[in-house]
Formats: C-alpha cells, structure tokens, sequence
C-alpha cells in the first residue's frame, strides 16, 4: 500500500479531529464534497458537524476561526488555493498574526494553503505565497516536501498554540508516495539534510526539493556531489542546518518557486552573508521563478518555474565561480 | 451613559494638555445612548466587539474606568499592557474582544466566538458587533452578516449610523434608503430605532439580543443618530452642517435621556447630579492611579509575537 502527499494530508486531519476534541475543519466545499483536491474526503461523514461548508467568504472564514480559537477550538482551514487567501490577507497579518501578541491570548489555527504551480492552472491558482506570510510577525510558516512531513507536520501545526500558514504544494499531492505514515517525526523549526554532499549546498523547500534532488542524481554522474537542505519550515528558518552545511561545502544556491523580489531565498542569502560571509567560496546563489504573473500555457509555464535544468545550469554556474 | 461621557471629557482634556502617548483620543459623543443599550443588553457569558464610539458599552459589559484610563495612557498595568492604546482595548476570556482598525473584521471574530459556543453546547449566549454606516460598506461587514445568517448565530449587528464616516456624509456612503433595507436581503430581521433615545434604544436592542438568543438567527438594528465630535480630538469636524446638527438626530441623547428621566419623575435633579459627582470621582480615581504607574521598558519587553516560544526565531533579543 502506498500513501499519497495528498492522502498523509487527510489522514493528519483525521487523526487530529479523532484525537482533539477542539478541532473542526471550516473551508469551501470540504464538506460531504470532500474539497476541491479531496483533502476531507469522507471527513465530513465520519465526523459529523465538525467538517463544514463555509460560504465564499475567505475574510469571515479566516475571522470565524479567530473567535473558535480564541475560545479554546482548533480550527483548520481550507483555503481552496492558496491564491484565494488573499481575500482573507487582512484578517491573517492583522488580527490573527496580532492576536497573542495584544492579548496573551493565544490564537491557534491552521491555514491549509494548497500552494504552488501545476501545469495550466494560470496566474491565480498556481502562486506560492510562504514569504508574505512569513514577513509578518506571529505566524508559523510550514512548506512540508515530503508524505512523512505533510502528515507529521500537520498534526505539529495544530498542536501549536500559533497561527499555522501549512503551505502544501499541489504538485507534490498525487506524485509523491511513501510506504506508510511516519511514527515519529522532525521537531518543526529544524532543516533536513535531504541528501548529503560536499561540493555546494541546494537550500530548497517545498516542490523544488524534489527538483534539487534530481539534479544532485543527474549531477552526481558527473562526479559531483551536492548536499540538499530541505528547509521544510521557512519560518521559523534554520540557519544552524543552513551554515553548518555551508561550512562543509563554502558555496551555496537557494531555490524557491515564488517570485524572485525578496522572499525565502533572498532571506537564506542575507542570514549566509551575514553570518557566514567567512565560509563561503564564492558568491551565494538564488533561483526562483520570473518576475511575471505565473503563465497559463504549459510551456511556458516550465519556463517560468525553476527546474532541474535551471538549477542544474545554476549550480555548474555556482561551480564555476 | 453618564460615566461614560464624563470619561470621554476628561480623556480629551488630557488630550488637550498632552498626555495621551500617540496623539489620538477617539470618543463616543452623541452615541452613548446606544452603546450602553448595547452593553447592558449583553450578560456575563455573552461576546462584544464594540468599536471606537463605544465607551459607553464597554463600561456597561463590564470594563473599568482604570482599564479604559490605563490604555489610553498606555500604561503596562493596562488590558493590553502598553502593546496597543485608546480603543483596541478588550479582555477576550472575558468576552470582551479588542478590536483592530479594520472596518467589518470584527464581525466574524463574533460569529466564530458564538459557533465555539455552539460546539460546546452553550445555546442561550449572544454576540453583538457595533459597527458605524461607514463600516457597512466593507466587504468583510457583508461577509460576515451573511456568514451569521447562514449559521443562524445569535448575532447582533448595532450599525450607529451617525451621518458621517470621519468626513465622507452618507450621500457618498450608500444608496439605499436605509441600512436596515440590507437585512431583508440577509434573511436576517432589522430594526430601526432613533439612537438619540436611550429608552428606545434599550426597548429595541434589549428585543434584538433576546430574539437572537431565543434562536431567531442574526439581528440588525440600524439607530440613526449625529456624531457630536470629530472623527478623533484631532478632528473639528466643521464639515458637519449646522442643518443637520439642528435636526432631530443632532439631539444630545444625554439631554433626551435627562429629560425623560426627570420629566417621568423617574429620578430627581439631585440625583442626576449626583451620578455626576460619583460619575467624576471615578474617572478622576482612575487617571490618578493611571499616572502614577510606571512606564513599559524595552528592556522588560520579551518581543516575542508566539505563544509558542521555542519557535520564535529571535531577531530582536540577538546582540
């Protein structure tokens, strides 16, 4: 039996509201629907009251949620994508961000973001939105890469006392398989060596992880060995993991699939340069993808994005310098 | 209502003279009348999200004279401990919430409040949201009215509309005849009531919580009245005519209730005056306490924005 990305997300919410009393799950359609990706397939029936219908309304979802979890419940989110959580900006970064912060009381809730490109989805159901979020103080960021981490990572996120944005990448939602559901997990806030190396570090998180991994394959046939850092939250960042593994190899690259002005891979850069200017051998890298609304047609939809042969032209470039 | 405007004065006088870190003191004068309906309609168990004119409703749900002082000096022995002033004040395990700044984000916040009561099997609470008619227009007003209705909450919508949003008249506001035309199209029930009038005001509103409580679904009560001050102290409002000051929602709703009161011999003017003097004697008890507590220090201050600690990445406490 083999478990999807997309299967670990529903079998954490199952999990969570079989376990915690606390927990409903509060979007559009992800009732006896079961979402627009099938991430509270069955929920609904299985728990009943407890999986509800929401009308379009992203600013009063998010609001909604606020006052549940202020009064002691663990609300999840559906964002139906995370483009359409937009809407809901205001009430994200200005009340829940705010909430803990003005009152000491805490303000815990997930936001479901499914997140990220797949091809022909166009410019407003392909964004990645991790770096707005986390420019904003009081909220936990999760880009899970993996199964193990899209169901370990959720149960962490509602356990926490925080405001959680759990981008899951839609990408990664029926590709990615693993044998079973994990049993124990990574603490949330601690990067993964996803593959080690010595020649230059790949800091990636999310979909492009998979992408690093397959160029550090491909270019391992070429004798060169490159270590992948899964970041697997962006906020908090580890820079610990990050140095450490600059430290061993002196160059670095960083990818993300957002946009290129600012964001994570701008952030992993400065904390490198700041911290770590000694230990690096040539000027730290970054890919992301262009600096255009994100393209409809699927060839230039791959353009757009970085992929393994982006970054694998980046990396012989970084080798390079 | 008499507490509550003698608040507000001593608030602005001590605008006037300096005093209010941050410069804005925002108050409810002429607007008292329905806020306290609003306040006092609401018991121990119940949620409100007044907003900036509700000083009035605040003291009658329960808060004290000291915290509103307290905040509004920002003092670190306040509510919200020098981390926000004036009126983003509340004590949410109390029911209490502090608003933030954005119009209509309140509401939801409400029916949220009111759908974990629900969970929990609580069916005789009720919320109310204040919001003014400026406020209506925002779309997260209209989503979370209409989030209310289709959950059916207990939820109160008080609208003040009190003819000006900061300077915008009505005229660029809205189009329809009245708000409360909007609840029809919510399939919630809407009041109309003359927020001059504190006796009506309290008949409508108390009626509008009970019908809310007793499973009527969302209730809409839209109360026509004047703003008798600026948008904040900074604020001489010029811009309001004197046509309309002089009409019937230009009534001083403190003056309309003093008249009612002594004109039905239900209290005398000695005693009238005396609710002032008790009145002053607590606002002036708590500026007192309020000015001699100490000042936040940075270096007190955690900067931390999680409740989960050890996640908090530590930018601000690094050398």
């Amino acid at each position: 039996m083999s478990i999807t990305y997309l299967d670990a997300i529903r079998e954490a919410q199952a999990r969570a509201l079989r376990e915690d009393p606390r927990v409903y799950i509060y979007g559009q359609d992800v009732g006896a629907f079961g979402g627009a990706f099938k991430a509270t397939k069955g929920l609904a029936k299985d728990f009943p009251g407890r999986v509800i219908d929401a009308p379009i309304s992203e600013d009063a979802i998010i609001g909604s949620a606020i006052g549940a979890a202020i009064e002691g419940f663990r609300p999840i989110i559906e964002m139906q994508f995370a483009d359409f959580s937009t809407p809901a900006f205001n009430q994200i970064i200005n009340h829940a961000a705010t909430f803990y912060w003005r009152t000491q009381v805490p303000c815990p809730l997930v936001i479901r973001l499914p997140s990220g490109g797949t091809s022909g989805s166009g410019p407003f159901h392909s964004q990645s939105l991790e770096a707005l979020y986390a420019h904003y103080p009081g909220l936990v960021v999760m880009t899970p890469a993996t199964v193990e981490d899209a169901y370990s990572m959720l149960l962490e996120a509602v356990a926490i006392d925080d405001p959680v944005i759990f981008c899951e990448h839609k990408f990664l939602y029926y590709h990615l398989k693993a044998e079973k559901l994990p049993e124990e997990a990574m603490p949330v806030g601690k990067a993964r060596i996803a593959r080690f190396g010595r020649d230059a570090t790949i800091v990636a998180y999310s979909a492009m992880v998979h992408e690093a991994l397959a160029v550090a394959e491909e270019m391992a046939g070429e004798g060169t060995e490159l270590e992948v850092v899964d970041l697997r939250s962006v906020k908090p960042l580890d820079t610990d993991t990050i140095v450490a593994s600059v430290a061993r190899t002196g160059r670095l690259l960083c990818v993300g699939e957002a946009f290129p002005w600012g964001g994570v891979t701008a952030e992993v850069v400065a904390r490198v340069a700041c911290e770590a200017f000694g230990l690096l051998d040539a000027p730290p890298q970054r890919l992301n993808a262009k600096d255009t609304p994100i393209p409809f047609h699927p060839n230039l939809w791959s353009t757009h994005r970085p992929t393994a042969r982006s970054i694998a032209d980046a990396v012989r470039n970084l080798l390079r310098l | 209502m008499t507490l509550a405007r003698t608040l507000d004065e001593k608030l602005a006088s001590l605008y006037r003279a300096g005093k209010i870190p941050g410069g804005g003191v925002y108050l409810g004068r002429g607007q008292e009348a329905l806020s306290v309906a609003t306040g006092i309609s609401l018991r121990k168990g119940d949620v409100f999200a007044p907003l900036i004119r509700d000083g009035a409703g605040r003291l009658a749900f329960g808060e004290t004279p000291l915290e509103a002082v307290r905040t509004c000096l920002g003092s670190p022995l306040g509510p919200m401990r020098s981390r926000d002033g004036n009126v983003h004040r509340g004590k949410p395990r109390e029911g209490y919430l502090p608003m933030i700044s954005h119009l209509g984000a309140m509401i939801s916040v409400v029916n949220g409040v009111l759908m974990a009561h629900r969970f929990k099997g609580k069916t005789d609470t009720a919320g109310a949201a204040s919001i003014g008619e400026g406020g209506t227009s925002t779309g997260a007003c209209h989503e979370a009215i209409n989030q209310a209705a289709v959950e059916k909450l207990p939820l109160i919508l008080v609208v003040a509309d009190n003819q000006y949003a900061y300077s915008t008249p009505n005229t660029r506001q809205f189009a329809c005849r009245s708000l409360v035309d909007r609840a029809i199209g919510y399939g919630v029930e809407g009041h109309s009531v003359d927020g001059t009038d504190l006796h009506a005001c309290l008949r409508t509103i108390g009626a509008a919580v009970e019908r809310a409580r007793s499973g009527r679904g969302p209730q809409m009560v839209v109360a026509k009245l004047l703003r008798l001050c600026g948008h904040g102290e900074h604020d001489d409002a010029s811009y309001i005519s004197a046509q309309l000051k002089n009409s019937p929602a230009g009534r001083d709703c403190m003056e309309v209730a003093r008249e009612e009161l002594i004109g039905n011999a239900w209290a005398t003017t000695a005693e009238l005056a005396d609710w002032q003097t008790q009145s002053s004697a607590q606002v002036e008890e708590a500026v007192a306490i309020a000015q001699k507590d100490p000042q936040p220090d940075p270096a007190d201050e955690g900067w931390c924005a999680l409740a989960t600690k050890h996640l908090a990445e530590g930018f601000n406490g690094a050398p």
